[in-house]
């Protein structure tokens, strides 16, 4: 498989008088942190491997403001909101899928009173929707025997009551999932949400992570799987915390299907 | 005829529930210093939820040991309560046991034998939950927040019930009318022995006495209610009713807002025009919450609720990892904080008159509030559909809407958004790099 990856803009797509089948948002973190760069390429590899008509805004998408707004702002969330969905619409955008949990209840929940209606996809939700539609097969060799636990992320599974999506992405690999006390409404943060990820943490006595990580490493995993790159960079360094990181692997749903197909 | 034990009784319910009716009162006026929020919206799901969460006791028995005890505590009160009503009947007309006498022998002893069982199953209830508390002291029982009048709140609730539960088998046990019946005694038939040896004249004293101290029990109890966190029994109804149905991700977009936005991002606007007449009237909208009544009314609803279960605080990653924010607390607070602008109102002729305080800083700490990860842990597990989360929310608002007042950290990244559209010093024309990188 080629590394070069088919990433067509809105504005490609405009222009030829094209509209895809979806629109990818890659998030702010999607587009910028090393770690969660991967997991962004790694569902493109996907929807190229299968030939999936998508786009992204490119330089043209800005934040959600979803951690504006938990901090409070609510003024700098509107108007983020505001900009974004000027744009969706001006695309004429119906369907967004996007690897973040934070993105996905944004413009899920929060964007259709400011006039920005979408159907909204998390990526497990969209790739689960592409197995049932038969156009993504997934070969169950690469993990035979591997012990997977998910970490749900909190903005997919309490907040918007996704938890079944992931879980069956995790089956299709031909893995039992192990699940871990605290999982799905029971789920412990990652300790990254309401904005916590750009600061320092409040005097206490361990840091979220740590204790979710603890969690984690309770199922004896070989990997610890998630859906969010907020909960990848905290369980990650969980696991380096632990000195476990030779041993385990944090990886997305997306990865995990992508490095299956060797794509 | 002698009517004097009738008209105690009589004066005896009406102090009670006049007492009781004149706090409900104040209880509503304090909500009502809430803002208004809309609640029209999905009737049917809102019913559901009630009947579910409330009457259905759907949520409280996701945690099985204390779930089980409280369903077996709740349908006590809820069935037991049928004899309150023979109770105040027999009280009012001088009549004993009035529905032996209306109704078939069989069906009486059918109801007052459920009692019965229903009283011995709560009295073992109340005793696992005295237990739970303070012998085996379950951690969310005693966090820092649970001193002092909580906790022994907590514990005279329990004591309330043990003794009621009691009274009302000792009335039955030393009723010789009733047990001479042997319809319905199921449980009071083996207390009775423990009083064999007693004169029937020394039984019909303590009979009367353990009726007495048991209806004047329960209307003591009752005007215990708002001093006390078990408001919940009541208040657990319209709480599940009204509280949010959206998704527990979707948090409310705030209208004045959104009035400024879009005038700021219309390329029509004149930013020199001057505000029409009519705008001009408006009191400037304040942002966020710094004080209770700048909460909305479900939310203080949810304060005078709240029955310090602590599930929310047990399942919150920020408590859980020893930081100082408890959601419980910030209900508790919320309350307290109430309270007190309810007494000043009282003993100001009607009006709120400035006391120096206000929910934040004198009560809740910026530093819990930053500590929340907005995870809706807490609001995942309230049995009864609070949401401390919404309080915390308002409260950041008005921390960086009206005050400027985040942490640093959180001014960097804001500021990042504000000027690159992402929360890293990235320039947004870069966003797409990632394509061509390795």
């Amino acid at each position: 498989m080629n590394d070069i990856l088919k990433v067509p803009t809105m504005a490609e797509f405009m222009a030829e008088g094209k509209q895809p089948e979806i629109l990818f948002w890659v998030g702010s973190a999607g587009s910028f942190d090393d770690r969660a760069k991967k997991i962004t390429k790694s569902f493109v590899k996907i929807l190229n491997a299968i030939d999936v008509k998508f786009a992204v805004l490119g330089t043209e998408e800005s934040c959600t403001g979803d951690a504006a707004k938990r901090s409070g702002n609510e003024f700098l969330f509107q108007m983020q909101a505001v900009t974004n969905i000027e744009i969706l619409n001006a695309y004429e955008v119906k369907r967004i899928v996007t690897a973040c949990p934070h993105s996905y209840n944004t413009l899920k929940n929060e964007y259709p009173s400011l006039g920005g209606k979408y159907e909204v996809y998390h990526h497990t939700e969209y790739l689960k929707g592409l197995i049932e539609e038969g156009r993504l097969k997934v070969q169950q060799e690469a993990f035979k025997g591997k012990r997977i636990t998910f970490h749900d992320p909190c903005y997919l599974g309490r907040a918007n009551e996704v938890y079944e999506a992931p879980r069956d992405l995790i089956a299709s690999l031909g893995v039992d999932l192990i699940e871990m006390k605290r999982h799905k409404r029971t789920a412990l943060c990652c300790g990254a949400g309401g904005a916590q990820m750009f600061k320092e943490p409040e005097q206490g006595n361990m840091d979220i992570n740590i204790l979710r990580t603890e969690d984690a490493l309770k199922t004896d995993p070989n990997i610890i799987a998630t859906g969010c790159p907020y909960c990848n960079t905290m369980m990650t360094d969980g696991v380096k915390f632990k000195e476990k990181e030779d041993s385990i692997q944090v990886l997305d749903i997306a990865e995990l299907i992508a490095a299956s197909n060797k794509w | 005829m002698n009517y004097i034990p009738n008209i105690l009784f009589a004066t005896a319910l009406f102090f009670g529930i006049g007492f009781f009716a004149k706090n409900i009162k104040k209880l509503v006026r304090n909500i009502r210093l809430g803002k208004t929020v809309d609640t029209s919206d999905n009737k049917a799901e809102r019913w559901k939820n009630m009947i579910n969460i409330a009457l259905g006791q759907s949520k409280i028995v996701r945690r099985p040991v204390s779930g089980v005890l409280h369903v077996i505590v709740y349908a006590g009160f809820v069935i037991i309560n049928i004899e309150v009503m023979e109770i105040v009947i027999d009280g009012l007309f001088g009549t004993h046991r009035i529905f032996a006498e209306v109704l078939p022998h069989s069906i009486y002893g059918f109801l007052i034998g459920s009692f019965e069982i229903l009283s011995l199953l709560v009295l073992v209830s109340v005793t696992v939950f005295w237990i739970r508390r303070n012998v085996i002291k379950i951690a969310r029982f005693w966090k820092s927040e649970m001193t002092s009048w909580p906790k022994n709140d907590g514990n005279y609730i329990l004591y309330f019930e043990m003794v009621l539960m009691s009274l009302f088998l000792i009335m039955n046990a030393t009723d010789l009318h009733f047990q001479a019946m042997d319809s319905g005694n199921l449980i009071s038939q083996f207390i009775a022995p423990l009083f064999s040896g007693l004169s029937d004249g020394t039984l019909h004293v303590i009979e009367r006495a353990a009726w007495w101290i048991h209806i004047v029990g329960i209307l003591v109890f009752l005007n215990y209610l708002y001093y006390s966190k078990h408001l919940h029994i009541l208040l657990a109804f319209p709480n599940t009713f009204y509280a949010s149905v959206k998704p527990k991700g979707e948090m409310n977009n705030l209208e004045a807002v959104t009035k400024e936005v879009m005038m700021m991002m219309d390329p029509n606007a004149d930013p020199f025009a001057m505000p029409e007449e009519a705008e001009d009237e408006e009191v400037p909208e304040k942002f966020g919450a710094s004080d209770v009544r700048d909460l909305n009314w479900v939310q203080l609803m949810g304060a005078y609720t709240c029955t310090e279960c602590g599930r929310c605080t047990s399942s919150c990653p920020a408590n859980l990892t020893g930081k100082t924010l408890s959601p419980r607390k910030i209900m508790m607070d919320t309350r307290d904080r109430l309270e007190e602008v309810g007494k000043n109102i009282d003993s100001n002729k009607g009006a709120f008159v400035d006391d120096g305080k206000q929910l934040l800083d004198d009560y809740i700490s910026r530093e819990e509030l930053w500590a929340c990860t907005t995870c809706n842990a807490c609001v995942e597990e309230c049995p009864v559909s609070i949401s401390p989360l919404s309080i915390i929310l308002e409260m950041r608002r008005y921390l960086v809407m009206e005050q400027s007042a985040a942490p640093a950290e959180l001014n960097n990244m804001m500021g990042n958004i504000e000027n690159n559209g992402a929360p890293w010093p990235y320039n947004q024309m870069d966003r797409l790099n990632w394509v061509n990188e390795n």
